[in-house]
């Protein structure tokens, strides 16, 4: 594995009896990208995300995520990354303080160190008014904004990010944005999942599955360029309806 | 009528596309009389037990052979001295030692006196009562026969008879109880979670919004279930007739009415629930701490209502199932008519419309 | 008039959903309703489906009151709640079949409007609602919606987590719908949607910013926009946010939308500014606000 590669994947495959949901998929992710992961509903996304973060085995093929190996050490790839889904961030019936303490938590970190986090945290996003109240009463845009700091929390070499920003309002959506741009910056790799066609021009790479495989992938101006079109709605477009 | 059709079409395939409840629906009555009717008893059955015999006459061999030849006692062990009878209570091979005295027969000639002790394993409280009830009435039996030689002095020996129940068949008290128990939980149960279920999905907001009317729904709701109650009924009382020989002693007729009855009592609680309960989950937990344990611990099915301290007792009236059990046992084990009956049934209809009104009440043809 | 709302307003317990909202919507128009999650979307769709009553303001729709003639709306309307409301464990044929007998129709009868987008679902009509892709069951809950000819249709977020594609097509089929004469309300959070509805109504925490034509309502925007992309997309957004001229810095695809505060603003003053930031290949260019610009600024 070169230094500066976090994900290998090579004819990654997995089915469910006859249906082959990821159908041999292989491309590599480098340290610090933002890697878009695109695809209709039922392109096999979420099957392959599943697999890199190690809560699913693949059928055939190999991967690895951080160093890990998909198969033998999927407890480190845990360790080892955040993740973050839509359906799923923080308790709705936690505070704010007690959802960064349990999440700090269950990766291990120490009280004082939690506690740093915590202030860090209040700091950066401005969580001052709002750090002793529940979760389920503040808007959707902050939520997942904190619940994306808090899929940083142990310091992870990568975030795999499930539609981070669906519903969100077009501010927050570009101030998350933001937070992930700064993130890659500081040297963590994302990965991340949208139907937004705008954000896939955000990523430094991005693929695009259909059927199970991967059509394409390429920084969005190459592909673009390579199906002669000037956005990226279009690209997906083009590919998705064959 | 054609929109109501539809819909308890629509029910049905719920019902039948959704295997795992099927099985619960069905195999459930099965399962539960099978463990009351077999595992769960206060009938004692070949207990083993150990004699400690110091005198080894005749009369002891005679007694210890007629409990020997009793159904309820396999003696397993004879014990040679005191020492080893905490072991073989230790062991937990035997529930009783019985020990006779030295010069048993010796003592029974001369003094008209002998004593035979009876150490029973009273970790299980009624289970020892029972065999020490059970050896007593053994040796009392052995005693009159030997009366019968020798007259003695004037005895008062009282003659029990176990009325409507023999045999003490405590399977005879279980089918009422589980039958009741399975009633409450298909029609409450089931109807609240298929109701909430609308809610959660979010369906029951495009019912609202529909020409059909809030009755429709719910009538439409709950006739499957009257259905499935009905069928569960009949298995119950056809496994309690064939399985365990229970009697059913007064009319099938009157038993299928007042079934019917408990049925539409428990639907009309089931509707209730889901008029207060947001999603399955509390419909769940409401139908099971609010109907299940109180139909189980304050109906009389396990305990009776007269021994229980009394506040429960007052409490116990509000459990429907306490008056259906009632009514079973009065039907199947005592056979008598709604002559006897038409108190319990009386109330039974009384809270059905009261549950109705109520759900009437709260019924929501909005989403506040 | 097909819909009207006067002066709505709506509140649960200790949060206000609806401040004081009031719109119109012609017969046969398709009226968009633009907003993130939270804005009070679905409780304006509860109140004019009847679910809900408002604390105060009156509603009519297809000109019945919405609390007096609640049934006659009822039989009227056509509604498709947020998350696709069907019987995951019924299959297309049966959950629409059950949706048409409800309503006191048959399929047949009014298989017309529905045909253009069934005989995308009919080849899966034997397969479970809850085994469909999210594209196919959003087809299948609008055809349910459509089964008895409503009048007015509510969408209530129909393509939220549904691919582009999928969106696409749906957009389209909304477009048909609309030549038969049916007015629709449709919500959504995608503000790239608005363009395809005849008219918009910008909505934001209860209240309505703007409601216009998607074309005019993009005049309203007080600046001029300009694309502003370098080699470095992480750099240039700080280095914009910190450029003291700077009214707004938005990130928008492969561009950084950026507007000034100058009315004589020059855009070689701020490439020459982006230049000593150590950027590359700084390209500036003039650009149409979209309605995304609009909303931002409106929600400011």
């Amino acid at each position: 594995m070169k230094e500066d590669t976090v994900i290998i994947v090579e004819n990654l495959t997995k089915n469910f009896g006859d249906f082959t949901a990821v159908n041999n998929i292989s491309f590599e992710v480098k340290k610090g990208e933002i890697f878009g992961f695109l695809g209709a509903n039922g392109a096999g996304k979420t099957t392959a995300m599943k697999m890199l973060i190690g809560i699913s085995n693949p059928t055939s093929g190999n991967a690895q995520v951080a160093g890990f190996d998909v198969y033998k050490n999927p407890n480190d790839i845990k360790k080892n990354i955040g993740y973050m889904s839509q359906k799923f961030a923080l308790y709705d019936d936690l505070t704010v303080k007690e959802n960064i303490t349990f999440f700090g938590g269950i990766y291990g970190l120490s009280r004082k160190k939690i506690e740093e986090k915590r202030c860090q945290l209040v700091e950066e996003l401005g969580l001052q008014e709002i750090v002793n109240e529940l979760v389920g009463s503040l808007p959707l845009g902050w939520k997942q904004k904190i619940s994306f700091s808090v899929a940083l929390l142990h310091n992870p070499k990568i975030v795999f990010l499930d539609e981070p920003t669906g519903g969100v309002d077009p501010i927050t959506r570009r101030q998350f944005w933001e937070m992930i741009y700064k993130t890659a910056h500081e040297g963590t790799t994302i990965f991340v999942t949208t139907h937004y066609m705008d954000e896939a021009e955000y990523c430094d790479r991005v693929s695009i599955m259909v059927n199970g495989k991967i059509e394409a992938l390429n920084t969005p101006k190459k592909l673009k360029e390579q199906f002669k079109t000037s956005t990226m709605n279009d690209v997906f477009l083009k590919l998705a309806r064959g | 009528m054609k929109r109501f059709i539809g819909f308890i079409k629509k029910e049905f395939y719920h019902i039948f596309r959704d295997r795992r409840s099927l099985f619960i629906l069905f195999g459930m009555p099965i399962a539960q009389i099978m463990l009351f009717g077999f595992a769960i008893t206060n009938e004692i059955n070949n207990v083993n037990i150990a004699i400690l015999d110091h005198s080894k006459d005749e009369t002891t061999k005679e007694i210890i052979h007629k409990i020997a030849s009793s159904k309820y006692f396999t003696i397993t062990a004879s014990i040679l001295n005191e020492t080893e009878i905490e072991t073989a209570f230790k062991k937990g091979h035997v529930k009783a030692v019985l020990i006779f005295e030295k010069d048993f027969s010796k003592n029974l000639g001369k003094e008209n006196n002998a004593t035979v002790q009876v150490i029973a394993d009273a970790t299980d409280p009624n289970t020892a009562n029972t065999i020490s009830n059970y050896v007593s009435a053994i040796l009392q039996n052995y005693q009159q026969q030997i009366n019968v030689a020798v007259k003695t002095s004037y005895q008062i020996i009282p003659k029990t008879r176990m009325v409507f129940n023999p045999e003490l068949k405590s399977v005879f008290m279980f089918v009422p109880g589980v039958m009741t128990i399975i009633l409450m939980l298909v029609s409450a149960m089931m109807t609240s979670i298929s109701i909430t279920r609308e809610k959660e999905l979010g369906t029951m907001e495009i019912l609202l919004v529909s020409p059909l009317k809030p009755f429709q729904v719910i009538i439409g709701k709950v006739v499957p279930y009257i259905f499935l109650s009905i069928i569960n009924a009949i298995v119950i009382v056809l496994l309690g007739i064939f399985v365990f020989n229970m009697p059913v002693q007064g009319s099938y007729f009157l038993l299928a009415a007042e079934s019917v009855l408990f049925i539409i009592t428990s639907l009309s609680l089931g509707i209730l629930i889901s008029t207060i309960s947001a999603s399955q989950q509390t419909a769940m937990m409401i139908s099971l701490m609010a109907l299940m344990l109180p139909t189980i611990l304050l109906s009389g099915f396990i305990f009776p209502v007269s021994s229980m301290p009394l506040p429960l007792q007052i409490i116990s009236n509000i459990v429907p199932a306490k008056w259906f059990i009632i009514i079973l046992k009065g039907i199947m084990l005592k056979g008598v008519g709604i002559q006897f009956i038409w108190k319990s049934t009386l109330i039974l209809v009384g809270m059905t419309l009261f549950f109705i009104g109520l759900s009437v009440k709260k019924y929501k043809i909005r989403l506040e | 008039m097909s819909i009207s709302v006067q002066n709505i307003s709506k509140s649960f317990k200790d949060k206000t959903a609806l401040k004081n909202i009031s719109f119109e919507v012609q017969e046969g128009e398709l009226f968009g309703l633009i907003g993130p999650d939270g804005a009070g979307k679905t409780t304006l769709f509860r109140i004019l489906t009847t679910l809900l009553f408002a604390d105060s303001g009156t509603a009519t729709v297809a000109n019945f009151d919405a609390i007096n003639d609640y049934k006659k709306i009822r039989n009227n309307v056509g509604y498709m709640p947020g998350k696709f409301s069907l019987y995951q464990d019924l299959t297309v044929e049966e959950n629409l079949e059950f949706f048409a007998t409800i309503f006191g129709t048959t399929i047949e009868e009014n298989y017309d409007l529905i045909k253009d987008i069934y005989v995308q679902i009919e080849p899966f009509k034997n397969r479970r609602a809850g085994k469909l892709s999210g594209g196919m069951k959003q087809k299948l809950a609008l055809c349910c919606a459509l089964i008895h000819k409503p009048k007015v249709l509510f969408l209530d977020e129909p393509t939220t987590g549904v691919d582009p594609v999928s969106r696409k097509e749906f957009w389209e089929m909304l477009k048909r719908l609309q030549t038969k004469g049916i007015t629709m309300l449709v919500s959504t959070p995608y503000m790239d949607e608005a363009a395809l509805c005849d008219r918009i109504a910008l909505i934001q925490d209860g209240k309505i910013l703007e409601i216009d034509t998607p074309q005019h309502i993009v005049k309203h925007y007080p600046k001029t926009i300009y694309n502003v992309s370098a080699n470095n997309m992480y750099q240039l957004i700080n280095s914009l946010k910190n450029y003291e001229h700077n009214y707004s810095v938005y990130p928008f695809g492969e561009f950084v939308h950026y507007s000034d505060k100058r009315n004589d603003f020059n855009p070689t003053d701020l490439k020459l500014y982006l230049e000593k930031q150590q950027l590359q290949n700084i390209q500036i260019s003039k650009t149409a606000a979209t309605i995304e610009d609009t909303f931002m600024e409106l929600a400011k």
